[in-house]
This record gives structure tokens, sequence and C-alpha cells, in this order.
């Protein structure tokens, strides 16, 4: 019910929501959980196991209880908690994990059936018979477990991820965080203050306690105006810090967008990468409630929740309320309540020695409540006294059973926080994360005046650090009495008393654990679930171990305490990978000829990051393959043109050039003449080889390297390692220009005619032979030419500055297609090179060697290079290794696939006898049957054996001849031509 | 993680690419025999502690870094370049 | 105790109150026949099959901290055989076995569930590369399916067919892949040991290993000296540390890898799915977690936490493969410490010293290998033979070269596997 006079929310905008259906009114400033109660709606949720109906417990992220499922269709959001979201018009929230309805939820039965259901009690059954497992009981188990539904349909919405940086990150906009964030801002730090909570204050907006001569809340709004004017601070509202990272790294989350209709200017949440010097954390501290029989009824919640819904939205949570606590504190919700014109039905305080003065309703000391009443809204209380058990009419229990310290960012970094026996409650131990400072409630200092001092302490240490000086702070008069509370973990009892409310965790299911040898705190916490909800144990860890702790007989310090993790809050998948949607998870590389072999129709394949051509289409071709044999008869009958720009391109010059391709490459670099070409091939320091390409040497301390296009980064990489780390001596530097030149296979036996109507100069076969390169003017544009052949054809490669790239493309292609040939593809590519046995990453996939592909005699003699030694290692040049060998079928069955595996004829295909697979394959227009590449044990000793290949996936198995991997011209007549 | 690189200042850990141990600078000579090069390529030290790697300002200048790191706080205490760390004997 | 439904009943109808404890918490003795380091998943398996398989039970597991408190405590579940090189192949596919008859062994339900595992390809040399997979799993004797675009977008509807930036071409079904209960499984292997008599010994860290005259005589722990003539280490995460203490240097590197798991949710992905153009695999725990992972952070750690960058990564590879799952939130991250090896494929091995034996290297794989490991180990301590499946996990290959099982094929890098 609304107080009136009461709250922080703006009674002249009524906002109107909708809540499983029906409609509801709110203020604006009002959470779906302070609504809700206003409207007298207790009942928020079903607890996972035993579906136990559910009010909310907590007026924070802490929530376990009031979860609700946001919006519809692709936009619905599970697992909001219903103390967070704010409501706005139009606002649609359900309900989750009851069926048919909240009200009457048919899994309730589940709770009947508790005293099977106790601590792991899966652990020991559901074994029998063995196939029902998968078939019977887990689809129950998985059907009943879970919380909201995801839609199931593509997230449409907008996420981002943002970086910020700052000398100084507050995190937390309570008395603490204020008071540091304006100390430091005022000597000059670039300040970030971030707050969870839509509104900076912290508890400030849930008491009633004056801060110099205002309302808490009050001095928070002249704060918050203060340092909303200075130009070196950022106030974050809506941003939870979710994680503490190495390095002064934090992540945080911004809901930007969720507190009103979608906006399409807006994302919905913003990822931020914080970078901050020094950070302070003044989180606060949350609220532990008090385990005792049916303590989860609806309408019991913490006394702060109970003191910020009065306080902060003007709503008592009943009408006849009850406080339970073991300390001061909860006297002032009782007093607050009172002072509102609340029925405060019972002040019930475990301690016996305590006096509540100027107390105008019942107050019990040395009292505990020991059950409650109510099935799905709370009745009746039972307490317990010196003078026996009466029970109290109630429709609410407001229960302290003390503060925790909001310690957990400081145990990100694996920091473990120190028991306080004073507050019964685990305190940051310092320096936990390097550069942040806790200061205020989540250091265990909980009167406001300490808090406000302790900011400005804070700030002041965190700047100094900086070599800023923070002048003097006025801290002004507030309330400083100190916090006295004796432990209460658990009111002894016959029934369930529950600890982890979402996860339904009893105090029976802990000491049950304890018994089955479950002691450690990381056992009790696995075997019984307990602190692995939603809230990650905020509102039940504590109590938890000390119960534990007095199962096992031992102290909380001893029994120690299970480690937070990031991120603080649950954070969506979506902002964290906040545009990699779609298209936008990798760059995306396009050839200057992309836009010209889209429009031939050509499909683009994905080549690493980059798009190049499958094949080009013509018509009347119905099929890739019809495609591909009409390129590959270009190349090896008139002409072909390929745009090969994608290969790594790496210039390098010096002195020394020639030094660091001897060294790099197995083979001779420094003998190759200018203007020639050569194949190099280029080893890992373990023997196996790198990658393999051509290298030209334009001049006597230039050359060119190609790389292929998936290894391009790699190689930059090794040869920046193989100068810098091994051979800083060495004069020589290099530079990708991958992107700055475009480059074409013009291929086949009309190659050179293609050509000379575009070069400034005509050539021929003896200005340029077989490997021949250098400087040409292409159509007036300075280029390079390349006699190199990936097809084993008359072939050069043309390359143009990139901006050149798309009219060369162009030119070539209506060049070629005149001359009775055109464009080709990838896929007419691979056939070209399996028909002359070149390589790719198919074959060089990382654990072959130069030996292994009939390179071995590529390894010079005559120097050292990188991986020779490793190279020679025994296991590496044994005769019965995988060696590259050819493959054509020579059976009834003509198919050969790739991924087949090779058996000796009449062999079981068995892994014993496993003689080897199938790497690459393609038809052979020329042939006029499919070719393979492959490896085979001992292969290159085994030409014209037939074996047996297997393909159990595609149900294929033919015979096939080994033969030389090189399948057509092999005396290399044709590329010489 | 932010690593100081000498050139640039310090920048995010994303423009890195960590290779690992900084025993890579010291390549044994071909003949150094099988134990040498297994010391080189496979064996690690491995500590729980201070340790020096090799890390490669990738996404930056491109130059390889000697970067004194523990690996059980991950704290960063030392950042030079490969070659000085050469040229000074490391 | 023996556990069953009916056990569950009865004692549910007489208050829980005859439930014990699922191990004993033994002091150590001055003496065993051997000692195995390392209470952690392997460790414990290998107890657990040095008492059943050879009959040795006077054997003690040493634990620093809590059982199933390393690797085994902290994973993404997943269970499968589908390797493709010789060594491997056999290994796993022994171990997926043993998975499959753990339960009605331990009398423990770890809820191995064989829901299925698909390995998506983006293209057509990833086809071959999985076709090749798939077709060594079946000679291997496991099961593989190879399907196409429409095959996976039967089993997956959910995935982005048409907007990714790397399309879906197909998928390697590994029917008999799955999951498990990572916790129960370190727990199981604990309890059929203890019942064997093993004394599991936590609390107690090993802090020297004794050697004479190059034979093992013992473990120097936090709890006093321990004799024993064979010692069995399996510490994966800390491998180096005790090597160390027998003079050993290793060729590991240890890497920090992070998993998550998000917020329950009604159950929206049946199967463990694994892209293949960024490393994210994923699968749903029957809590209603959605559990998941990616790449190692990439740099030598043994902090047990990871860092921004590459959680983002893992974040993004599922809005790009999966953008149904963007509105479930991330609850917890954790990290666990990778025995990295050059080739990526672990280690099963005596060592120059007599009656010491070593099982680490496991890489990613790790949890997986827990059964076949322990198996495998036990066999190799307990006979002072090679178990057949796992005869390739050698120490030494490295410097040979022979035998090196290098599934990536990104070669001696320790963290690129």
């Amino acid at each position: 019910m609304r107080i009136a006079g009461k709250g922080l929310i703006d009674r002249s905008k009524a906002v109107t929501f909708r809540f499983d259906g029906r409609s509801y009114q709110g203020f604006q400033g009002d959470t779906v959980a302070s609504a809700l109660l206003a409207n007298g709606q207790k009942l928020m949720g079903r607890s996972f196991k035993y579906h136990r109906p559910r009010g909310v417990l907590t007026a924070g992220s802490e929530e376990p209880n009031a979860l609700v499922t946001v919006g519809r269709g692709a936009e619905a959001d599970p697992n909001v908690r219903a103390t967070v979201q704010e409501i706005y018009d139009g606002l649609e929230v359900r309900s989750q994990n009851a069926w048919p309805s909240l009200d009457f939820d048919v899994m309730a039965v589940n709770d009947l059936a508790a005293p099977f259901l106790g601590a792991g009690f899966y652990y020991k059954t559901f074994m029998w018979p063995a196939k029902f497992w998968e078939a019977v009981y887990e689809p129950i188990i998985r059907r009943a477990a879970g919380l909201g539904a995801l839609s199931g349909k593509h997230d449409q919405d907008r996420y981002e991820r943002a970086y910020a940086f700052c000398d100084l990150l507050v995190i937390g906009g309570g008395p603490t965080g204020l008071m540091a964030a304006l100390t430091a801002a005022r000597a000059g730090a670039d300040v970030i203050l971030a707050d969870e909570d839509a509104r900076m204050g912290g508890r400030l907006n849930a008491e009633t306690g004056v801060i110099g001569h205002q309302p808490g809340h009050a001095w928070a709004a002249d704060m918050v105006a203060e340092l909303s004017a200075m130009p070196n601070v950022r106030l974050m509202t809506r941003t939870t810090v979710t994680g503490a990272y190495d390095g002064g790294m934090y992540g945080a989350l911004e809901r930007v967008n969720h507190h009103g209709a979608r906006r399409a200017n807006l994302p919905l949440e913003t990822f931020w990468r914080i970078h901050a010097r020094r950070s302070i954390l003044a989180a606060g501290a949350l609220e532990r409630p008090v385990a005792f029989q049916n303590n989860d009824r609806p309408g019991v919640m913490t006394a702060g929740a109970v003191r910020a819904y009065l306080n902060r939205w003007g709503v008592s949570p009943g009408k006849h309320v009850t406080v339970f606590g073991n300390n001061d504190d909860a006297h002032r919700t009782a007093r607050d309540l009172a002072a509102a014109g609340v029925h405060v039905a019972a002040l019930i305080d475990s301690r016996a020695d305590v006096t509540v003065e100027g107390a105008d309703f019942p107050v019990h000391t040395g009292a505990q409540v020991c059950n409650a009443a109510g099935r799905k809204e709370l009745e009746a209380i039972t307490i317990r006294t010196a003078s026996g058990e009466q029970a109290i009419q109630t429709d609410c229990l407001a229960m302290s059973g003390g503060w925790n310290p909001t310690v957990h960012l400081t145990c990100h970094m694996n920091g473990r926080p120190r028991w306080d026996a004073g507050i019964q409650a685990f305190v940051p131990m310092p320096d936990a994360v390097p550069g942040m400072v806790a200061a205020g409630a989540c250091n265990g200092v909980f009167p406001t005046r300490a808090c406000l001092q302790a900011g400005v302490d804070a700030a002041a240490e965190a700047i100094a650090a900086l070599g800023m000086k923070a002048g003097a702070m006025d801290v002004p008069q507030a309330e400083d009495g100190a916090y006295a509370m004796e432990p209460l973990w658990a009111v002894p009892g016959k029934g369930r008393a529950w600890l982890d409310f979402q996860n339904d965790v009893s105090v029976k299911d802990v000491k049950q654990a304890a018994v089955e040898n479950f002691r450690s705190v990381e056992h009790m916490k696995r075997y019984t679930t307990q602190g692995m909800a939603t809230d990650q144990g905020k509102n039940s860890n504590v109590a938890a171990l000390a119960i534990l702790a007095d199962a096992t007989g031992r102290g909380i310090p001893e029994t120690g305490t299970t480690t937070f993790r990031p991120p603080y809050v649950p954070v969506a998948i979506a902002a964290m990978g906040a545009g990699a949607q779609g298209k936008g998870f990798a760059p995306q590389r396009f050839t200057t000829s992309h836009q010209a072999s889209t429009a031939m129709g050509a499909p683009m394949i994905e080549a690493g990051l980059w798009y190049r051509p499958s094949y080009f289409p013509r018509t009347g071709e119905s099929s890739w393959r019809q495609s591909c044999d009409r390129e590959v008869g270009h190349v090896r009958k008139t002409v072909g043109v390929c745009d090969v720009s994608t290969l790594g391109k790496i210039d390098i010059q010096g002195p020394d050039a020639a030094k660091l391709l001897d060294f790099v490459y197995t083979n001779m670099f420094s003998t190759l003449p200018v203007g020639r070409v050569r194949y190099g091939l280029m080893l890992r320091e373990d023997g196996h080889v790198m990658d393999d390409g051509t290298t030209a040497r334009l001049g006597e301390a230039h050359y060119v390297m190609t790389t292929t296009t998936a290894a391009a980064g790699q190689v930059m990489r090794h040869l920046e390692f193989v100068t810098q780390c091994l051979h800083p001596e060495w004069q020589v530097a290099f530079a990708s220009v991958t992107e700055q030149w475009a480059q074409f296979a013009v291929a086949g036996p009309k190659s050179r005619e293609l050509l000379n109507g575009l070069l400034g100069a005509e050539i021929d076969g003896e200005s340029w032979p077989f490997m021949a390169c250098g400087e040409v003017e292409v159509c007036g544009v300075q280029g390079r030419l390349f006699r190199i052949s990936f097809s084993g054809e008359h072939a050069y490669e043309v390359a143009v500055p990139a901006r050149f790239g798309a009219s060369l493309f162009d030119l070539l292609v209506s060049r070629a297609e005149a001359l009775g040939g055109g464009a080709y593809g990838m896929e007419a590519l691979n056939v070209l090179r399996i028909e002359k046995g070149f390589i790719t990453h198919s074959e060089i996939h990382g654990r072959t060697t130069a030996f292994d592909i009939g390179m071995g005699r590529m390894v010079s003699a005559r120097k050292d290079c990188i991986g020779k030694t490793l190279a020679a290692r025994p296991g590496l040049v044994e005769e019965t290794r995988e060696q590259l060998v050819g493959l054509k079928p020579v059976g009834a069955v003509r198919q050969i696939s790739a991924g087949a595996h090779l058996f000796d004829a009449g062999a079981e295909a068995v892994r014993e006898n496993d003689q080897g697979y199938i790497t690459s394959v393609g038809f052979s227009p020329d042939l006029g049957h499919m070719i393979g590449l492959g490896f085979v044990r001992g292969g290159m000793a085994r030409e014209g054996e037939v074996i047996r290949m297997v393909d159990h996936l595609r149900g294929l198995e033919a015979d096939v001849e080994i033969c030389h991997p090189v399948f057509l011209d092999r005396e290399g007549e044709r590329v010489r031509g | 993680m932010r690593i100081d690189c000498p050139l640039c200042g310090s920048r995010d850990r994303r423009e890195f690419y960590y290779q690992g141990a900084a025993v890579a600078l010291a390549r044994p000579a071909p003949d150094a025999g099988e134990a040498a090069w297994d010391d080189y390529l496979h064996l690690r030290d491995n500590p729980a502690g201070q340790t020096r790697e090799l890390w490669h300002h990738e996404g930056g200048c491109s130059a390889w870094l000697v970067v004194t790191r523990d690996t059980v706080s991950h704290e960063i205490s030392r950042v030079v370049l490969a070659t000085d760390a050469r040229e000074a004997g490391a | 105790m023996r556990f069953s439904g009916w056990r569950v009943l009865r004692e549910g109808l007489t208050g829980n109150k005859g439930w014990t404890q699922h191990w004993r918490d033994p002091e150590p003795k001055p003496e065993y026949d051997a000692v195995i380091i390392g209470g952690g998943g392997h460790g414990l398996s290998t107890a657990y099959y040095l008492a059943k398989n050879h009959g040795m039970t006077n054997i003690a597991v040493l634990e620093k901290g809590y059982l199933g408190g390393g690797n085994v405590g902290r994973n993404t579940t997943i269970v499968r055989a589908n390797y493709f090189l010789q060594g491997n192949s056999e290994f796993y596919s022994h171990s997926l076995k043993l998975w499959e008859g753990m339960e009605k062994d331990l009398n423990y339900n770890a809820m191995h569930s064989q829901r299925g595992l698909i390995n998506l390809f983006h293209s057509d040399g990833q086809r071959d590369a999985f076709a090749r997979r798939g077709n060594a799993m079946i000679n291997q004797g496991d099961d593989a399916v190879l399907l196409d675009r429409e095959g996976v977008r039967r089993y997956l509807p959910y995935l982005d067919f048409d907007n990714g930036r790397f399309p879906i071409y197909g998928g390697l079904l590994h029917p008999r892949g799955g999951t498990a209960r990572h916790d129960a499984v370190a727990w199981g292997y604990a309890r059929g040991a203890d019942q064997r008599g093993v004394d599991l010994i936590q609390q107690c860290e090993v802090t020297g290993i004794d050697i004479e005259n190059g034979k093992v005589r013992g473990v120097q722990t936090t709890r006093g000296p321990i004799r024993a003539k064979k010692v069995g280490i399996v510490v994966a995460g800390r491998s180096g540390q005790v090597a160390a203490m027998a003079g050993m240097r290793l060729p590991i590197e240890s890497h920090i890898l992070q998993a998550f798991v998000s917020e329950g949710v009604k159950p929206v992905i049946d199967h463990v799915v694994s892209f293949g153009m960024g490393h994210f695999y994923i699968s749903q725990s029957d809590k209603g977690g959605l559990v998941f992972g990616g790449d190692l952070d990439f740099y030598a750690s043994y902090a047990q936490r990871g860092n921004m960058p590459m959680m983002e990564h893992v974040m993004e590879a599922g809005m790009t493969l999966m953008p149904m799952i963007g509105k479930a939130r991330v609850l917890r991250s954790w990290g666990g410490i990778m025995d990295m090896t050059p080739d990526g494929s672990p280690i099963i091995d005596k060592t120059d010293t007599e009656g010491l034996f070593i099982d680490c290297g496991w890489c990613y794989g790790g949890f997986k290998a827990v059964p076949g490991s322990g198996f495998s180990f036990a066999h190799l301590m307990a006979t002072g033979d090679h178990h057949a499946p796992a005869a390739k996990f050698r120490l030494d290959r490295f410097r040979t070269g022979r035998g090196l099982m290098d599934e990536e094929g990104t070669g001696a890098q320790h963290n690129l596997h």
C-alpha cells in the first residue's frame, strides 16, 4: 500500500504497466517490485526446485525471488529482477517458472516430494536402467529446470561496447562514493562515478537519516548536482561495475534503455571496458536474512528492503508489519514504519540485553521468530520467547541478520576476504585488487558519518598515488551510531529454514552435506547448490558458511569461503559480444575485383577473412562443375584470369635481405639472380612446414615475398621474430604490401598474347623466361610482372597498385574472353593445382615435413635455416611416415573423396590398418576422371599400388591407384612454353 | 591486462600476441645437440611466479618485447624491446 | 552404502537420517604401496582403478586442497571421443567406453548425458578435414555422421544460417558425445576408491619427493613424510612444480582457460555445439545454465581467472553463431589451468626415476579423459607396462619427433593447441 507523503517517486506521473496480463498503476520512479507491492501483489515468483511461492526479498540487484520476464517475442528478456526494472508506460512483465500460472503452479507438487529431493539426491538415483537417463529422467529434469525462457529468436536489439579511461573510478554512488568522487574531482582528477541505481545516493535514498541539515537523499542530490557541473567528472547511473581485471581494467554494464520503450538511436545496454589508474570501491553492504522455518513466505523480506520500499517508494509492503533482527539497524525499520503511520505488530530482537527506546509498538527481546504461516502470502509468525511460543498476525516480516560488506570486486583477482568477528562478516583484504581501495560500508564501516569521512580519505589516498593532492573537505554531520549485533544465522527448529531462496537450499541440506562429508565449503556448495543461484549467494553464503562451520565444529574463518567471480551481476551475452552478430564477428576483406566478380554472378566464398570467387557461371551452365570444367579448359587451352591478391605480399629490403631469406626458407635465395623468382619452403622451428610461396628478387637488396592467403599474418610475425629476436644485427626492413598491390594470374597458352596488348613493351620467351620478374608498364601504370604458375601452364602474375586493380581486372577478363578464355575461380584453381601436384594448406596442414611432401631435397645442406635441426629428428624422417602421393580411381567406382582413409586391399577399415588419407580431390577434365592428393605410409615407394579408399561418412568405397602427385605434364614443358 | 610498450606506451592486451618463454631468444647452434634443442623448444621452467616471456606488439608498432610478468598475479614488472634484451646479453 | 532409487525413497520416509559419508577422512599412514599426488579427477580415477583392476588398496591420494578442486571442478563438462590421430583416437575411445559404464560401475549418477556433439564447419576445406576426422572416429569404432547444412538445420534450427559472418556448411555429429556433471565424476571415483580402502587425504600438500639412488622412496608433505615405492604425479595445472621436486623439467607451459555459465533458462540447446571459425563451444546444463567457453587467454598463468578480451571474444562467437542466446546473462566465469604441451596431447609415462610416474599435459582434454587416464595410468603404475590405448603418450616424443599428436597442426608453441 502507498503511504502518503513518503517516497522519491513522482506522484504527478502515473505509469501503467502489465504484470501477467493484468494492468497495474505505479508512478514515475517505481520499480516493478515497488509498484506491485503498492498494489498489494506480494506473490512474484516461484522457486527453482520446489516451486514454492515467493515474494520479493530485497530491493536491489541481489534479488533471488522476484525474477520476471520483460517483453515479448524476440525482445523477451528473462530473469529480470523486478527490484531493478523501472516501470514505464506499456511495460509488459510476466512471471516465470510457473505453469499454468503463478498463482497455481502444478510443479509445486515437488514441494510435497521434498523429503526425497534433498541435497544431492540425484547423484544417488536415476541410474537404472542405464538407457533411461537420456531417455526419461533427464528430459523430465531439464523441462522442470531453468528459470525464465529465451525467446528462441535471433536477438534483434542493439548493444554496444565502449572504452573509457579515467584517473579514478568510484564504484558506488552512496555517501562514501559521492564524497570520494567530489574529493578527487575538486583536486582535478578525471573521475568516473558509476552506480547501479537509476538514482545516485545508495542507502541515503532508502533511509530517513539527515546529513548536515537536510535529508540524506537531498544531500545526495546536491552532491550529484555539483559533480555533474564539473567537466572532469562523468556520472554513470544504471551502471554496474561487473568485474575487476588485470592492469586497472574494469568491466561495467550500463543499462541504457531498459527504463523506457525501445528507442532506435540508443543501445539497450552498453558494456564498458574502463581503464582506471586507481579505483575506490564504495559498493555498500547487503543485508542478510535469518533462516527459520518457512522464512520464504511472500511478505518476509529484509528489513532494509522494507525501509527502502517505505522511504524511497512510499510503499508499505504490509498493513501489520513485524520486524525481526539481531542488530540495532533493524530497529530503524520499526521506527520508520511507525513514524509513517504503519502498524508495527511487533519488534523481535534476538538479543536479550537490548533496550529499544521510544518504541510505541510491542517489543520482544531475547526472542526469535521460529515459524511463518500463510502460503502465498504471510499471515502470521510464531515467536519463541522465554515464556514460550506465541503467534502474531502479520502480513509482512522485516528481518535482519546483519549486513555483509559488498566485497565481491575485491575478490575478482583471487583476493580472499578476511573475517571480521566484530561485525560477523567478511571484509576486504587491503590491496586485493592492485590500485583499488575499499571504503565505507563495503569495508565494514557502517555509520554514515564514518562513511563520508572514509570517502574523503580513500580519495585523498588514491589521488596522492597519482601525484595529486586533495584539498580540505568539510565532512557534514550525520548519523554516527555504532553498529551493534550478535550473530544469528538460523533459528533452531524442525521444519525447513531456507538459506538459498532461489535454489531451495535449507539449513538441513547444509547439515546433510556435512554428514555426508562434503565438509569443505566448496564441496558443500557444489553438493547442495548453495550460492549457485542467480544471486550467487549474495543473500545466503555467509549464513550457510556459518551453519557448515557449526556442523563441522570449526570456526567460520577456518571454514573459509567460496570465491566470488565476475560478473558481479549477470551480464547479457549480447552486451559483452556486442557488434559481433551477423557479419560483425570478423572483418571482411575484399579484393579489388570483388564487385566485378559478383556482377558476373560468381558465388563468393570465404578464404580466411577474404572473399574469393568460387566460379563464374555462364548462361546455360546449371552446375558449378560445368563452370569449373570450362574454366580449367580456359587455362589449359587458351587463357584464364584469376585474382590472386589475397596472397600475402611482403616487401623486403636491405643489405641483409638475402640473409634473412636464406634463414627462413629451406632453400637458397642469396643465389637468386636479380629479375628472377624462386619457390620457397618455410619451416617452423619444430621442423614442420609453415608455409610456401614464391619470392622475387627485384634488386640486389630488394625482394618481394609471397605467402599463402592463410599464413600471411603468421609469416609476417615470424619474420619480425627472426629479425628482432634472433638477428637484430641484420640490416633489413620489411613491410606487408598485401593490400597495396592488386595481383592477377594470367594463365594459359595465350597468356603472353593477352598481356602483350597491355604492356608498355612487348615480352617474349627470351626477355621473360619462366621464373623471370621485373617492373613493367601496364596500360601506362607502373606495375610488376612475374612469370610464375600455379597451374602448370605458361602463366604470369601481373601486379598493379591496388587503386588500378578493378579496372585492370575488367580489362584482363575482357581480353581473355576475346581470346576464348575468361575469368576462373577457386574451384578451377584447385583442380589446376591438383593436376600439377601443387600443395595448399590441405596438404601442409601443420603436421607435414618437407620430407613428407617430397621436398626433402629443398632443405639446403649449405646453410642453417629455421626448422632444419629439428626436421632431422629421427621421428621426422622415418620411411614409414605418411608421404604425399597422387591418387586416381581404377575400379568400378570412379568417385574419390577428400577426408577418406586408405587401406591395403583386403584389409578391414579399422584404425590399426590405416594407411593414410585423402586431402584434396577434383575432377580433371583433361584426364576425364577424378584425381586426388593424399598421404600414404611410405607412399613414395608405393607408386602403382592399388589400395582401398573408404569414406564411411559418405558411404563411399573405391579402389584407387597410388601415383605420382603430378598428373599432367610432369616434365614441365607447358610452363616453359 | 595492459602492457607498457617501450615505443607506444600503455596499451590494451588485445594489441599483443603472446608467444612464450623468452628462452626463444637463445637459439642453439645447429649442432648443439638433441638436449639443447629439446630445452629450447619444448621444455619449460614454467614458474608460478616471475617469468620472462616474449610478446609481439602486432596490433601496434610490431616490436617484439621481453615482458617480465608474474604468472600468479599477472603483474608486469618490466618491458623491454627484444632487440635491447639481446644486445644486453639477456 | 549402495545408492539407488529405493534407498532415496526409504531415507526420505525416515527423515534422511541414514545417509553416511561418501568417503572417510583418514590420517595419513607412514607408508603405502603407492601414493598418488593429486586428488583431482585423474588422481581419483587412478586410485580407483589401482584398487579395482590391480588389487592395490594400500594406497593414498594426497590432495593439497579439497577433492576434485582442480580442473575437474572447473570445466565445460564435455565428453567426447572425436580425435583423429593415432594415439589419441584409441585413448579417447577407450575413455568414452569407460564413461558409458561408469555410473553403474561406481554406483554414482554422474549424469553422463550422450546428447550428441556437433562440430560445425564453414568451408569446403573444413568439411574435408572433418570428414577425415569422422572417418577416423569410425575406423576406431566410434560414431560420426557428416551433416550438410540442412542436416545441421534439423538439429540446430536456432543457428544464424542467413547472416553469420562464416556460413554454416555443415557439421560433424558425434552422437555419443555429450556432457556430465563434472563434480560428480570426481566424487564418484573418490567414493569408489574409498570403498576399496584407498586413503583420500585432503589438505595434504606434497612438498618434496624423496629419491635415493634413482629410486623413489616416498614424499614429504605438510602432514609429514610418507614412504612409498611408487609415486604417481597427477597434478594438472601444477605439473611443473611437482615434477621439479623430482628434478624434472616438463614440456609444459601452464595457461588459463576461461569458461562461463549463464543464468538458468528453459531448455533451448539440446546438444553440445562447437563453432569452427572461432573457438566456441556450448551446451546447456540440466539446471538450465548455458555452459560455454572458448580459447585460452593465451598467456602463461596460474591464476585460475582470466581477462576481458577472451571473455568478449567468446561472447562474440556466440552472438554470430546463435544470436538467440543474446539475452541469456552470464552468471559466472572461472578459469582452469591447462598443462599445455608442444603438440596438444597428453603424457602418461614413467620417468627417469624408478617408481616415479607422471600423468600430465592434458591441455583442453582433461575432463573427458578422467576415466581413461586413471585406467591407463593405474595400469602403468601397477604393471610397469604402458596400457595399449595410452601407449603413445610418451614424454620423449618431442625430443625424438616420434609419435607427435598435433591435432591442431599448430606446432611446438604450447599455447596454440
